[in-house]
């Protein structure tokens, strides 16, 4: 490696570089770092949103008499669960077992469906009692910050599905492993996201 | 099944991004996250503050603790990790939150106090 860089004895100040430039030490790890920032600054605009607008109720419902709670602890405790699920696979991969390690993904996967499933019934009940986003400001808000987390757990789930098949395809080798460990990333923000959105929308938001 | 981290395309360098999970780790932050999620519920469900102002202060200031304990145990920043850019992106996005979550809602407040009081019948005769 140390001839690339070398110059010609008579072209001195003229380089040479092969093709296969040597990388940074884990720049992807750290560019998907910055794009999970980037994506903190989107969330932290639509929790702006939502403090502005959050009690306009415009004579509708308020979130007191909307939300429910135990519903709300139930989701928070399924993605709760899916993140130590997915640092167990981390676990797995990094022994080497690729089965187990297809297993705790999947168990992942379940656990982010069944949040999915919930937030999709709590959006389907609120529109069907007529307070949906067009209902107030409050509403509107709400659904957009609660909706484009719901979205990245979709866009998660996808990820992991793909992920898995890669890995099933190719096995644990190092690209397969990089891509494991930006998901993790990733899912691991949405729980960061979601401690946000549980403790301003839905807790604060059934305060008196 | 199990392949070694052998130089494909030319990553060799690249140490094992798998490194920096630890099962106890995981589950210290798992048992941390899981308190910290448990009692401001149960301060909200069980009515504990008769104010809710102050109830709306200790329940921010645990989400920010548990936000801290997720940072550290499921996303494994330190100040030594990717040789500190990690952090400094982190501190970089706060700082931009802070301001932009604090000045939207600063200001929108006091355009709120200055506006003319207006009624909803007003409201509607508006051009």
């Amino acid at each position: 490696m140390s001839e690339y860089s070398a110059p010609l004895p008579g072209e001195a100040g003229r380089q040479f570089y092969l093709t296969e430039e040597h990388h940074a030490k884990n720049g992807t790890l750290l560019g998907f770092w910055v794009y999970l920032m980037s994506d903190c600054l989107i969330f932290a605009c639509l929790f702006a949103t939502y403090g502005v607008l959050g009690r306009n109720y415009d004579g509708g419902p308020t979130g007191a008499d909307l939300f429910e709670l135990p519903l709300v602890a139930l989701n928070t405790s399924l993605l709760l669960l899916s993140s130590i699920t997915y640092g167990f696979a981390l676990l797995q991969g990094r022994k080497g077992r690729v089965g187990s390690l297809l297993g705790w993904l999947a168990i992942t996967g379940l656990l982010g469906a069944g949040f999915l499933g919930l937030e999709i019934y709590e959006f389907a009940h609120l529109i069907a009692e007529g307070a949906g986003p067009q209902r107030s400001a409050f509403l509107s808000s709400f659904f957009t910050l609660v909706g484009t987390h719901g979205l990245h757990v979709t866009f998660g789930i996808v990820w992991l599905v793909v992920l898995m098949v890669q890995i099933r395809m190719h096995g644990l080798i190092v690209a397969n492993k990089r891509r494991l460990m930006c998901l993790s990333m990733f899912w691991h923000f949405l729980d960061v996201v979601w401690i946000g959105v549980f403790t301003v929308v839905y807790l604060m938001g059934v305060l008196p | 099944m199990s392949t070694p981290a052998t130089a494909k395309n030319g990553h060799d360098h690249e140490e094992d991004p798998l490194a920096h999970a630890s099962l106890h780790g995981y589950l210290l932050g798992f048992a941390l996250a899981a308190i910290l999620t448990a009692i401001p519920f149960f301060l909200v469900m069980a009515n504990v503050f008769s104010s809710s102002r102050v109830t709306g202060l200790v329940i921010l200031a645990i989400a920010v603790v548990q936000i801290v304990v997720h940072v550290i145990y499921f996303l494994h920043v330190d100040f030594q990790a990717e040789g500190g850019w990690n952090m400094l992106s982190i501190v970089f996005t706060l700082v931009l939150v802070v301001i932009a979550l604090s000045g939207s809602i600063w200001i929108m407040y006091h355009l709120d106090h200055n506006m003319m009081p207006m009624s909803p019948h007003d409201m509607r005769n508006m051009p």
